[in-house]
C-alpha cells in the first residue's frame, strides 16, 4: 500500500459522535419493510447519468461499487476483494469477488466494470468525467482483474471508488445500446442487497430483498419502499402515523423534527454526512461597481451575524463557517489562523464609508439585488435575513424570486446577479466539490456551480492545479491551506454557515449511519431491533 | 345533430394545433432548459467542458426553435409522443401510468361536488331564510373562501394524525403487497376520501349556492303555480319542473370544473402525496420538460374541447328550445 493511500485513510479517520439509541447492541433480526422518504422524486435511477441526491439514495441500495468506506473513511471491499495501488500513484489493479450474479442471474465480471468505466463513465457521467480525467486504459487480463492505468496521479480518486461516485453496468444490457436512453436507467439490474421491484412515479419505488445477495446472512431487511411525499406537513404527518420510518437530508421542519424528538419514538441524527459535508455562502458578483471593493465584502461578512441566522432560520442546525473547507472534511479544514469576519455591524459601516460609499439622505449607501437559490422556506428566510442585516448597515437589499431554472439561467449563463445565496457539497474530497468554486479555469458559461463571481487569482489557481496530480498528501494538504488563506482574505466569496443535515429515523432502525455517506450506504445491515 | 357535431370536430383541430403552438412558445420565453436543470442536478460536480452542450444536443435543444416545434408536431401526427429526457422512458408511459390516478380522483371529487352540492342546495331552497339556509349558506362561504391546501392539511390532521381513521397519503397501501379484489379497493377508497373530499368542498359550495339561487327563481315562475294548480305533488314539482330549470347554469359550472380536471389540482395532489397529472404538468414546467409538458397539454386540450361539446349537447336536451344547428 502506498504512502499515499495510508496517509489517507489515516488522516481521513473521522470522529463519529456517540450515539444514544443507535449504539445499543441488539443481535440483527430478519424480516420488515422499511419504508423511507425520497425527495425529491428521482427521476430516473442511474447515478451514472444524475448524481442528485435522491437517485443515489434509491441506486446505492440497488447496485453495489467496487469498494466502500468505513465510518472512519477507510476503504473497505464491496465488489473487490482486494486491491493494490501502486507507489506512484499510476496504477489501481482491483481483484474481483467471485460468485456475484447480478439480479438477472448473468454472472458478474471484469468485463462490466471495463465497459462501464469506458462506454459510461468517461462518455455520459460529468462527475466520472472529472474523477477519472488521467485515466489511461482500463485493462482485465482475466475475468476477474481490473486494471486501472493513469497517465497522472489522481488522489481525488480515492474517495471516489463507491458505487456513487463509479457506478456499474450490466453490460449484457446496455452493450449496443443508447446509454442515456436506455429502459434499464429507470428500472436497474444491479448486484446490491436488494432488487428493484416497481416503480410508480408519484407514488413510491419498491425494492425487494436479493436472496442471492454475495454477503452470506445479508441483507436483513425484506422489501424497502421509498415514498414520493412532496409537501412537507405530508412527510411530518407520515412520520407521525408510522408510514415511514426514514428520512435523510432535512426531511421534515426543523419544528416538526424537534416534536417528533420529544415523543421518543424518533430519532434525529446529524451522523452519515460526513462525507458529504455542505456550506452555505453569500457569493458577490465582482462586476458589480460596488462589490469588486474589498472592503464592501468585508463589510457584508461583518454585517451578517452568522450564529443568530443559524438559530432563528436554520433550526440550530449548523455552526458559523471559518473557512470556505467544512470543518467534517479532514483533515483538509484549517480551523485556526484564518482571517475571520465577527459580526460587528459598526466595523461595517467603518469599512463601506471608507470604501467611499456614505450614507445618503435617504439612509442607504447603495442598492443591491438578493437572489436566493429558489430551494424552498428555509433560502428564502435566510434571504429575509440578510436583506435585514444588510440595511442595518445603508445596503439597500432586494430580493429576487425566481424558480430554479430561470436562476440557474440567470446566474451562470447570464451572471445576471449582484448577490446569490447557495449552498454546495464538498464532497469527500475538496477537489470535488470546492475547486468550482475558486478555480477561474473552471469557469464556464452555462454550466451550473461553477465560478461565477469573476474572481481571478493566479497563487489560487496554482494551489488548486497542483492539488490535482499532488501524490505527497501533506502537500496537498497545504495546497488546500493556501486556498482557505486567499478566500478568507479576498473573500471572492463569503462562507456564511456549515449545514447539519439531519435524518430522521424510528428509534427502532439499526445500522442507517454508520458510514461516512449514508445516502450511498446500500443498507445490507439495515435491520429493526427486536423490543 | 351530426353534421354540428363534425363541424365542431373539425374546429377542434386548428384549436388544438394552436394550443401547442401557443405552449411551446410560451415554454421558450422562460429561461434556461432541460439541460441547465440536468447539469444543475449533478451538483458541484457538473463542471465538465462541454457536458451541458452535450446534453442540449442529445435532446435537439440545440436546433433551431422552429425546428424542434417541427420536429414534435411531425411526432404526434404519427402518434408518438415522444421521449421525457428528464425520466428517462416515453411521454406516453409517464402520461398513462398517471392517468388513473387523476382519473379516479378528479371524477370522484365531481360526483361528490355535484351530489353534495346540490343537495345543500335544494335543501337550502326549500324555505329561504330559514335554518337550513342559514347553516348552507355559512358552510358553503367556508368551503369556498378557504385556501385547498389549508383545508387539506387540516383533515390530514384531524382524520390521519389524530384520529388514525385514514391514510394521511398516497394512494394505496405501498408496503403490503400485493391487495387484491375487495381488499385493494377498500384500501383505495380509504385513500381516496380525504383528498376527493378537500377537492370536492370548494366546488360543493359553489353547486350548493347556485341551486339555490336557480331553485328560487325556478320556483317562483308561473308554470310552477300552474303545476300546482293541477294538484302535482310538491317533490314532483320541484325535481320535474323546477329543478330540470334550474339544471342549465349548474351544467356550465361542472362543464369547467371537468374542464379542469387533468391539470387543475396540483396542490391537492401535492398535500396528500397523490401521484395524478397535475403534479406531473407542474415538474414538467419547473423542469422545463418540453416534450412531456406538450403532450399533457395536448391530452388537457382534448378534454376540454370533448367536455364544451358535451356541455352545449346537453343544453339541448336539458332545454329543447336551445337548438344545435350546423
Amino acid at each position: 500500500m502506498s504512502r499515499l493511500i495510508r496517509a489517507l485513510m489515516v488522516t481521513a479517520a473521522l470522529a463519529v459522535a456517540g450515539h444514544a439509541g443507535a449504539q445499543q447492541k441488539d443481535t440483527p433480526a430478519y424480516g420488515g419493510t422499511l419504508s423511507a422518504i425520497v425527495h425529491p422524486e428521482p427521476p430516473i435511477l442511474s447515478p451514472l447519468l444524475n448524481t442528485a441526491t435522491p437517485i443515489v439514495l434509491v441506486a446505492t441500495k440497488i447496485n453495489d461499487g467496487l469498494v466502500d468506506y468505513a465510518s472512519d473513511g477507510t476503504i473497505v471491499p464491496k465488489l473487490a476483494e482486494s486491491w493494490d495501488f501502486s507507489k506512484d500513484g499510476l496504477t489501481l489493479a482491483f481483484k474481483l469477488r467471485k460468485g456475484v450474479t447480478w439480479h438477472d442471474g448473468k454472472p458478474f465480471t471484469a468485463a462490466d466494470v471495463k465497459f462501464s468505466i469506458e462506454e459510461g463513465l468517461l462518455k455520459y457521467s460529468s462527475t466520472g468525467k472529472r474523477i477519472f480525467k488521467t485515466l489511461a486504459k482500463v485493462e482485465t487480463p482475466d475475468d476477474y482483474t481490473v486494471v486501472l492505468t493513469l497517465s497522472q496521479p489522481t488522489p481525488v480518486i480515492y474517495r471516489n471508488l463507491n458505487s456513487q461516485a463509479l457506478w456499474l453496468l450490466p453490460k449484457h444490457l446496455y452493450e449496443g445500446t443508447d446509454i442515456r436512453s436506455n429502459p434499464w436507467n429507470a428500472k436497474p439490474i444491479g448486484t446490491g442487497p436488494f432488487r428493484f421491484t416497481e416503480y410508480v412515479r408519484g407514488s413510491h419505488i419498491a425494492l425487494d430483498r436479493n436472496p442471492n445477495y454475495w454477503e452470506a446472512g445479508k441483507p436483513y431487511l425484506d422489501r424497502i419502499v421509498f415514498k414520493v411525499i412532496p409537501d412537507a406537513a405530508g412527510r411530518a404527518a407520515a412520520f407521525e402515523t408510522g408510514a415511514v420510518q426514514f428520512g435523510q437530508q432535512h426531511p421534515i421542519t426543523f419544528a416538526d423534527a424537534e416534536r417528533l424528538k420529544k415523543t421518543g419514538k424518533f430519532i434525529v441524527d446529524t451522523r452519515g454526512y460526513e462525507f458529504s459535508p455542505t456550506w452555505f455562502w453569500l457569493e458577490p458578483n465582482h462586476r458589480n461597481q460596488y462589490l469588486q471593493h474589498l472592503k464592501v465584502r468585508q463589510a457584508i461578512a461583518h454585517a451578517i451575524d452568522r450564529g443568530l441566522l443559524l438559530k432563528t432560520v436554520w433550526g440550530g442546525y449548523g455552526k458559523p463557517a471559518v473557512s470556505p473547507i467544512p470543518s467534517a472534511l479532514k483533515p483538509f479544514h484549517l480551523g485556526e489562523g484564518l482571517q475571520q469576519y465577527p459580526f460587528d455591524p459598526k466595523k461595517a459601516e467603518q469599512l463601506l464609508d471608507e470604501a467611499g460609499f456614505p450614507r445618503k439622505a435617504d439612509g442607504f449607501r447603495f442598492k443591491l439585488t438578493h437572489d436566493f437559490i429558489p430551494y424552498g422556506d428555509d433560502y428564502r428566510r435566510t434571504g429575509e435575513f440578510v436583506r435585514q442585516a444588510l440595511r442595518r448597515v445603508g445596503i439597500d437589499v432586494t430580493l429576487g424570486s425566481q424558480d430554479l431554472t430561470t436562476w440557474l439561467k440567470s446566474v451562470f449563463t447570464d451572471y445576471n446577479f449582484d448577490l446569490i445565496s447557495s449552498w454546495g457539497g464538498s464532497g469527500a474530497d475538496p477537489q470535488m466539490g470546492i475547486e468550482t468554486r475558486f478555480w477561474s479555469k473552471a469557469r464556464q458559461p452555462g454550466t451550473a456551480w461553477t465560478v461565477v463571481s469573476e474572481y481571478k487569482n493566479d497563487e489560487l489557481d496554482a494551489a488548486l492545479e497542483d492539488a490535482q496530480t499532488q501524490v505527497d498528501p501533506q502537500k496537498r494538504v497545504e495546497d488546500y491551506n493556501t486556498l482557505q488563506r486567499i478566500v478568507q482574505r479576498d473573500l471572492p466569496l463569503i462562507p456564511l454557515f456549515e449545514v447539519d443535515w439531519f435524518s430522521v429515523y424510528d428509534s427502532r432502525l439499526r445500522g442507517l449511519t454508520d458510514t461516512p455517506n449514508q445516502r450511498a450506504d446500500n443498507f445490507a445491515g439495515v435491520y429493526f431491533a427486536s423490543e | 345533430m351530426l353534421p354540428y357535431l363534425a363541424r365542431r370536430l373539425l374546429l377542434a383541430v386548428p384549436l388544438i394545433l394552436g394550443i401547442i403552438a401557443f405552449n411551446f412558445f410560451l415554454l421558450q420565453l422562460a429561461p434556461g432548459d432541460l439541460a441547465d436543470v440536468l447539469a444543475s442536478e449533478q451538483g458541484g460536480a457538473a463542471a465538465d467542458a462541454g457536458y451541458v452542450a452535450e446534453l442540449r444536443k442529445a435532446f435537439g435543444l440545440d436546433l433551431p426553435v422552429l425546428a424542434q416545434l417541427g420536429v414534435y408536431l411531425k411526432n404526434v401526427l404519427t402518434l408518438d409522443f415522444g421521449f421525457s429526457h428528464r425520466y428517462g422512458v416515453p411521454v406516453a408511459t409517464l402520461i398513462t401510468e398517471r392517468l388513473g390516478g387523476t382519473l379516479l380522483l378528479a371524477l370522484t371529487s365531481l360526483v361528490l361536488a355535484v351530489a353534495i352540492g346540490t343537495a345543500l342546495g335544494l335543501l337550502a331552497s326549500r324555505r329561504p331564510g330559514g335554518i337550513v339556509d342559514s347553516l348552507v349558506s355559512v358552510l358553503s362561504t367556508v368551503a369556498y373562501s378557504a385556501p385547498l391546501f389549508w383545508v387539506g392539511l387540516m383533515l390530514v390532521v384531524l382524520f390521519g394524525v389524530h384520529l388514525q381513521w385514514l391514510p394521511t397519503g398516497g394512494f394505496q397501501e405501498v408496503t403490503q403487497v400485493p391487495l387484491r379484489g375487495l381488499v385493494l379497493w377498500g384500501d383505495r377508497l380509504r385513500h381516496l376520501v380525504l383528498p376527493a373530499t378537500t377537492l370536492a368542498l370548494f366546488f360543493v359550495a359553489i353547486y350548493a349556492r347556485m341551486t339555490r339561487a336557480s331553485m328560487i327563481e325556478a320556483m317562483s315562475q308561473d308554470y310552477i303555480r300552474t303545476a300546482r294548480a293541477k294538484g302535482l305533488s310538491e317533490g314532483r314539482i320541484a325535481l320535474r319542473h323546477g329543478f330540470r330549470n334550474a339544471l342549465l347554469p349548474l351544467v356550465t359550472m361542472v362543464g369547467l370544473q371537468a374542464g379542469s380536471l387533468l391539470g387543475g389540482s396540483v396542490v391537492v395532489e401535492t398535500v396528500f402525496a397523490w401521484p395524478g397529472m397535475g403534479r406531473l404538468a407542474f415538474e414538467a414546467v419547473s423542469n422545463r420538460d418540453l416534450n412531456l409538458l406538450l403532450s399533457i397539454m395536448l391530452l388537457s386540450s382534448f378534454v376540454v374541447v370533448a367536455v364544451n361539446l358535451t356541455v352545449d349537447l346537453l343544453y339541448a336536451w336539458l332545454d329543447p328550445r336551445i337548438a344545435v344547428s350546423a
